[in-house]
């Protein structure tokens, strides 16, 4: 089993006057995050594009070549790239080039997004949202099969013969769809070929488990190697040396944002008890000492056979410092305690040579 | 006709619509359930999503349910073909949800989304609920009648006895139903509302109903 972690960004809060910290030092926070995170031995870091003051990844792939260039073996990508409002082309050329930066480490995880900012600010209407997420994935699969790409659609114009560099050092980047659990996402994954990638954020974590049945066998229908199909739980999820301690502390930052987000979608904020419901057995957030986490990955896994399960711990403007402590336990106790339940994840042989 | 209905026609087959679906199997209800998808590609995705459910046509589901509920994204309702509405009950668990959705000019002018849909299918005994509730809610939280930690969920419709048969189909789910009246009282638990995703018992939903200011749907950012 992979593990990694997956952030948007989150600013900090100046616990004395309670002004929020610059977007400036939450890039270099997020930064010594990766850095971190590879130090310790996790498999994965992807940042999720968002464009608020809160939470200012916008532009990930500037980021994860930065920590590139500091990092030997931890895969960088996204979760997810708002594809629908970006255009596929620039995206496909940052990510070849991180790619070839970080010795084939690149991924791109397409996804819908949770929230969209991106469209009023890229000029796109969400009135268009499924035919523009259908298009500009179209195109950016497309962009993988080959260099030199011919194709036409509605919301970009038409490429003819066009070259796109760099190339990935592997021949083509692992691409994935990100869903929230649209059962139709599940399957437009399986017969597009690509791995999925289940964002569980709320309720009880093996309700996906239905849904990673339809993918896988929606895969086999359409001719994927097993192999291939593969799955990986995005989650929020916190990891403290003491469990109540950490529960206690993290509540207060996912409070926080689920209140902001409520407010703007509408629903009611979340209350303790709920949390506390949540955060244990099957429930979808993993915040917990590093023995608990590890069982809960374990106990997931039976569910779902995922590959790969990434945690969202900076929520709320959680202090840097925590943040970094829950990353090092993670790689540090958590992952040895996995890997003991369920083999350690074989790492593929870093790329030397490109196309 | 108040709980006689055993039978329930979803349309829409995302999230809400195979989480309803499988809570009305386990709950004893026939199933039938139809999406924009060819019936043969649905089937393969409800035989796994929600096994025992029937995918059909929206015209089959429809005619062969004694009920049906709306859960498509409310941005698709106008596809629907009134017709096959006449005489149905209905219940729109449907929300309007500008700030993720998309901006509709015809939500935006402060009318219920339901009152629109009502309007759209004249023939239709509408009646709003479950729209309040998260879909993996729907089948983690349900509990049986009398259990103190049952949550309740609020009915609007301008037909009485729809409402009453809507109320024990809510009761069979796991769920105390509360009349909240007509339909216009739908307004007290959209979206921005405190019943709106809030998980509240009998005596309290009926607090918020009394006290509740609408709110218009547009208006939740």
């Amino acid at each position: 089993m992979e593990l990694g972690i997956y952030s948007f960004g989150d600013v900090q809060r100046d616990p004395n006057t309670g002004q929020l910290g610059s977007t400036a030092e939450a890039t270099r926070n997020l930064f010594e995050a990766i850095k971190l995170a590879d130090e310790v031995g996790l498999d994965y870091f992807g940042i999720g594009e968002h464009h608020t003051r809160e939470m200012p990844a916008s532009a990930a792939p500037v980021i994860l070549a930065a920590a590139a260039a500091v990092t030997k073996n931890i895969r960088l990508g996204s979760a997810v790239t708002v594809i629908s409002t970006d255009d596929p082309v620039r995206v496909y050329q940052q990510y070849a080039t991180l790619d070839a930066l970080s010795g084939g480490r690149a991924e791109i995880l397409a996804g819908r997004g949770s929230s969209t900012e991106s469209f009023p600010l890229f000029g796109y209407s969400l009135n268009d949202y499924d035919e523009l997420y259908a298009e500009k994935l179209d195109l950016l699969l497309t962009l993988n099969q080959s260099e030199t790409v011919t194709w036409s659609g509605k919301f970009r114009p038409a490429l003819q013969d066009a070259l796109v560099v760099p190339r990935p050092l592997n021949g083509s980047l692992p691409i994935w769809l990100g869903t929230g659990g649209n059962p139709q996402s599940s399957v437009r994954a399986a017969l597009l070929g690509l791995p999925i990638s289940y964002a569980i954020i709320g309720g009880k974590a093996a309700r996906f488990a239905p849904l990673a049945d339809l993918y896988r066998r929606a895969a086999e229908h359409a001719g994927m190697r097993a192999e291939d199909a593969k799955i990986s739980v995005a989650s929020p999820g916190f990891v403290g040396d003491n469990a109540k301690a950490a529960k206690d502390m993290w509540f207060r930052h996912w409070h926080g944002i689920m209140a902001t987000v409520g407010k703007v979608r509408g629903f009611a904020p979340i209350s303790r008890e709920h949390f506390d419901y949540e955060a244990s057995g099957g429930g979808a957030l993993f915040v917990g000492s590093p023995e608990e986490i590890a069982e809960r990955i374990v106990m997931l896994h039976k569910s779902l056979g995922h590959m790969r399960q990434f945690f969202q711990m900076d929520v709320g403007q959680l202090p840097q410092r925590e943040f970094l402590r829950g990353i090092e336990l993670l790689g540090t106790k958590v992952k040895p305690l996995v890997d003991a339940e369920l083999g350690a994840p074989k790492r593929k042989e870093a790329a030397i040579d490109g196309r | 006709m108040a709980g006689e209905v055993s039978r329930i026609g979803i349309l829409g087959a995302g999230r809400v619509g195979t989480a309803l679906a499988r809570q009305a199997l386990k709950t004893g209800y026939e199933v039938r359930i139809a999406s924009s998808s060819p019936p043969a590609d649905l089937a393969f995705m409800v035989d796994i999503m929600a096994p025992g459910a029937i995918a059909g046509t929206v015209e089959t589901t429809v005619r062969d349910s004694d009920i049906v509920v709306l859960a498509v994204p409310l941005a698709k309702y106008r596809l629907l073909a009134p017709e096959f509405f006449d005489g149905k009950l209905v219940i729109d668990a449907m929300n309007y949800w500008g700030p993720t959705d998309g901006t509709l000019a015809e939500f935006e002018a402060g009318v219920l989304s339901s009152e629109l849909v009502q309007r759209f299918l004249p023939g239709a005994r509408l009646v709003r609920t479950l729209n309040q509730i998260g879909y993996h809610e729907l089948e983690e939280q349900a509990l049986p009648t009398g259990h103190p930690q049952r949550q309740a969920l609020a009915i609007a419709g301008d037909d009485p006895q729809a409402r009453a048969t809507v109320a024990s189909i809510i009761d069979r789910l796991g769920y105390d139903p509360v009349d909240a009246g007509p339909l216009a009282a739908a307004a007290a638990f959209n979206a921005g509302t405190p019943l709106f995703g809030g998980r509240f018992g009998r005596r309290e939903v009926e607090d918020l109903l009394r006290s509740a200011e609408p709110v218009p749907e547009a208006a939740t950012s």
